[in-house]
C-alpha cells in the first residue's frame, strides 16, 4: 500500500512533498483545535509556523510525529500515511527528529548516553559507531567537552542543544521544533538559534514553532501565521512582516513585534 | 541554660537506673547471663536450620532458632511481597478499567484493615478451616498439603566425593556464563547484534547441570515425607502457622509497596515519554530504558521503610504460633527465666541490627540510582 503510492508520487512529480497534510482535523474531547489543516512540506524548505497560544500551532507538529492523534484527515510523512499501525509509527517518529520547549533528555543517562540510545536500539547501530556520531554531532553543537556530564549539570541552553544533537543523531529526514526557546534565557536563546540557523544551512528541513521573528526572518522559507486552529496566512517572510493580508496577522505582528 | 539541660536529662537517667536496681533487688531479681547456657525446658517445633532436641537444646540456642526463624519469614516477606507489590502497582495504572479498579479495591481493602486480624482472618478462618487433616491430605506428587502445613520432599547428600564433583562442574559452568555475558557484552558494543544471552545462559547451565548429575549417578538423595499416626514424618515441613504469616505479610506489605510503585510510575513526566517516543522507541524499550530507571529512584526510599516494617511486623507471629525471636525469646523463654531486662534488650538490638542491615544494604542501591546533578 505504502510503496504504490510512493511510486505513484515519483511518476507524478520528480520533487514530492516529504511531508503532505491534507483535511487535517482534530478534537480535544468538543474543542475542535485544528480545522481542514491542508500544508505540503518540501525537502530541505524551512517553515517556521506562529500564532497566539491556542492556536493550534503545536498541536498541529506533534500530529506529524503521532504524539497527538488525528480524527480526520491524512497526513502522510515520505510516502508514509500515519496510521494506527505501530511499527509504521516508530518507523516515521526514527524519520522525523524533534526538540522540545523543555529540553526532555533523560536525566539518568549522560549527554552522551542520551545521544547514542536511539541509534544503538533503534537502528542497531555498534556501540562505537554509535559514540563516534554522536561525537561528531556535539561537536556540530559546540558542547563535546560536555559529553560525560549529565543533563543536570548543564545550562538551559546546553540541554537544548544537546537535545538537538539527541534528534540529530537519528539522522533524521524532518526536524520538528515545538518552541525550543521558550524556556529559556535570553542570553541562552542566542546560543540555540546560531546552532538552529547552521542546521539549516545544512540542508536540513524543518519545521519551527516559535515567537523569535528575527530567526524566521533570517531563515524561513515559508511564515505560516495560525489562529483558532486555521491556517490564516502563509507568505515567505518578506511579504509577511511587511505587507501582511488579514487584520487578524496585523494585530499579532504589532503585538509581537513593538512589546 | 544547654547546661541545665543537660543536668536534668542526666538525672533523670541516673534516676530510672536507681530505681530499676532497686526494683530488681527488692524482688530478687539478679540480672546475669548464666541462664544461657542452662536446658530450655520447652519443645520448638519448626528450626530448619539448628537441630532442636528437647532436654539438650540451651536457652542461647534458643535464641539462634529465633533469629533465624525471623530471618527466614523476613527473606520471604520482602521477595514476595516485593514482586506482589510491583505486579499491582502497574496493574494499577493499567488503561484497562477493569483491571485498575481491581488493584485499586486490592490496595485499599488490604492496608486498611490491621495486619493483626488480617493474620488471624487467613490462618483460623481461611486455611485451618479448608484445609483437610493429615489422613486426607492434598497430594500432589510427594507433596502433601494439609492443615498441619506443606510436607515436601528436601534433598541430602548420598555421595560426598560426587557430590563435590557435581558443584564444581556446576561452577565451571557459572564462569563459563560470566565469561560469555562479557563477550556477548563486548561484541555487542562493536558490532550492535544482540543476542538472548540470558536464554543461553539458562539452557547451558540447565543441560551442564542435568547431563553431570546423571553422569555421577544422582549424588543426591530424596527424603519423602510419609505418613505416621498423627502427621506426616520426614521430609522438609512448611508448617502452616509460617504459611499464613508470609501469606498475611505479604498481601499487607504488598498494598503499600505497590502504592510506592505506582507513585514511582507517575513521577516520571510525560514529557520523558514523549521524548522517547519522539526519538522512536518502543513500547518495551522506553519501559525498560527510561520510564523503570527514572521511577526506581522515587520508589526505593519509601520501599526500604516497608521492608522494615514487614520484619518488625512479623513479630505479631506470636497470634498464629510461628516460632519467631519474639515468641520463643521474648515471650517462652522470658516467661521460664524471669530475666526480663536482659531479654528484652537482647530483642530489641535482634531487630535493631537487622533493620539497619536492610536500609544499610538499599541505601547504598539507592545511592547508586539516584541521579546527578550539579
Amino acid at each position: 500500500m505504502t510503496q504504490t503510492t510512493k511510486a505513484k508520487k515519483v511518476n507524478l512529480d520528480t520533487n514530492p512533498p516529504i511531508i503532505k497534510i491534507d483535511k487535517l482535523n482534530k478534537w480535544f474531547g468538543k474543542f475542535h483545535v485544528l480545522k481542514d489543516i491542508d500544508l505540503q512540506v518540501n525537502k530541505t524548505e524551512k517553515i517556521v509556523i506562529c500564532g497566539p497560544s491556542g492556536s493550534g500551532k503545536s498541536t498541529l507538529i506533534r500530529c506529524i510525529n503521532r504524539l497527538e492523534v488525528h480524527q480526520e484527515g491524512s497526513i502522510v510523512v515520505d510516502g508514509t500515511e500515519l496510521t494506527d499501525d505501530v511499527k509504521q509509527i516508530n518507523e516515521i517518529r526514527s524519520d522525523v527528529g524533534m526538540v522540545f520547549q523543555h529540553f526532555n533528555l533523560f536525566p539518568h543517562l549522560t549527554v552522551l548516553e542520551n545521544c547514542t540510545l536511539a541509534p544503538i536500539w533503534v537502528r542497531k547501530k555498534s556501540k562505537m559507531e554509535a559514540d563516534e556520531l554522536a561525537m561528531d554531532l556535539l561537536t556540530k553543537v559546540r558542547i563535546p567537552d560536555q559529553a560525560k556530564k549529565y543533563p543536570g549539570q548543564l545550562s538551559g541552553g546546553q540541554q537544548q542543544r544537546v537535545a538537538i544533537a539527541r534528534a540529530l543523531c537519528m539522522q533524521p529526514r524532518v526536524m520538528l521544533f515545538d518552541e525550543p526557546t521558550s524556556a529559556l534565557d535570553p542570553e541562552m536563546i542566542k546560543e540555540v538559534l546560531e546552532t538552529m540557523i547552521e542546521l539549516a544551512e545544512s540542508g536540513m528541513t524543518m519545521l519551527v514553532v516559535t515567537h523569535e521573528m528575527g530567526f524566521a526572518n533570517k531563515v524561513a522559507d515559508r511564515v505560516i501565521f495560525m489562529d483558532e486552529g486555521q491556517i490564516v496566512e502563509q507568505n515567505d517572510p518578506k511579504n509577511f512582516f511587511n505587507n501582511p493580508k488579514s487584520d487578524r496577522t496585523k494585530l499579532f505582528l504589532s503585538q509581537i513585534l513593538n512589546h | 541554660m544547654q547546661v541545665l539541660v543537660l543536668t536534668l536529662v542526666s538525672f533523670f537517667i541516673f534516676s530510672i537506673y536507681q530505681t530499676t536496681v532497686s526494683n530488681l533487688v527488692e524482688r530478687g531479681i539478679q540480672t546475669s547471663t548464666s541462664f544461657f547456657d542452662d536446658v530450655a525446658p520447652f519443645k520448638i517445633g519448626f528450626s530448619p536450620f539448628l537441630n532442636f532436641e528437647l532436654g539438650k537444646t540451651t536457652y542461647i540456642e534458643v535464641f539462634y532458632i529465633g533469629i533465624l526463624n525471623t530471618l527466614l519469614i523476613a527473606i520471604l516477606g520482602i521477595f514476595a511481597s516485593t514482586v506482589v507489590g510491583f505486579i499491582v502497582g502497574i496493574v494499577r495504572l493499567s488503561p484497562n478499567w477493569l483491571a485498575s479498579k481491581c488493584a485499586l479495591i486490592y490496595i485499599e481493602i488490604f492496608r486498611n484493615v490491621p495486619l493483626l486480624l488480617q493474620i488471624m482472618f487467613w490462618n483460623f478462618a481461611v486455611f485451618l478451616a479448608t484445609l483437610p487433616p493429615p489422613k486426607k491430605s492434598i497430594e500432589f506428587g510427594y507433596i502433601f498439603l494439609n492443615s498441619r502445613g506443606l510436607h515436601t520432599p528436601i534433598p541430602f547428600i548420598e555421595d560426598k566425593s560426587s557430590f563435590n564433583a557435581w558443584v564444581f562442574i556446576l561452577l565451571l559452568g557459572v564462569i563459563f556464563c560470566i565469561l560469555l555475558s562479557r563477550w556477548a557484552k563486548k561484541n555487542f558494543e562493536q558490532t550492535g547484534i544482540k543476542r538472548p544471552i540470558f536464554i543461553y545462559n539458562l539452557l547451558i547451565l540447565s543441560s551442564i547441570g542435568f547431563l553431570s548429575y546423571y553422569l555421577l549417578g544422582g549424588p543426591l538423595e530424596f527424603d519423602v515425607p510419609v505418613l505416621g499416626k498423627f502427621n506426616f514424618k520426614g521430609g522438609g515441613q512448611l508448617p502452616l502457622p509460617l504459611f499464613s504469616l508470609w501469606f498475611a505479610l505479604t498481601i499487607y506489605t504488598s498494598a503499600f509497596i505497590a502504592e510506592n510503585v505506582r507513585a514511582g510510575i507517575s513521577s516520571v513526566s510525560k514529557g520523558q515519554i514523549e521524548a522517547a517516543k519522539s526519538i522512536g522507541l518502543n513500547r518495551s524499550q522506553m519501559i525498560n530504558m527510561i520510564i523503570i530507571p527514572q521511577a526506581m529512584r522515587v520508589i526505593i526510599p519509601p520501599t526500604i521503610s516497608q521492608f522494615l516494617n514487614l520484619t518488625k511486623n512479623s513479630s505479631l507471629a506470636v497470634a498464629v504460633g510461628y516460632e519467631e525471636i519474639v515468641a520463643v525469646w521474648a515471650g517462652i523463654s522470658l516467661n521460664q527465666t524471669g530475666q526480663a531486662l536482659i531479654i528484652i534488650a537482647m530483642t530489641i538490638i535482634v531487630y535493631e541490627c537487622m533493620s539497619l542491615f536492610t536500609s544499610f544494604i538499599l541505601n547504598m542501591y539507592n545511592r547508586k540510582v539516584q541521579i546527578t546533578e550539579r
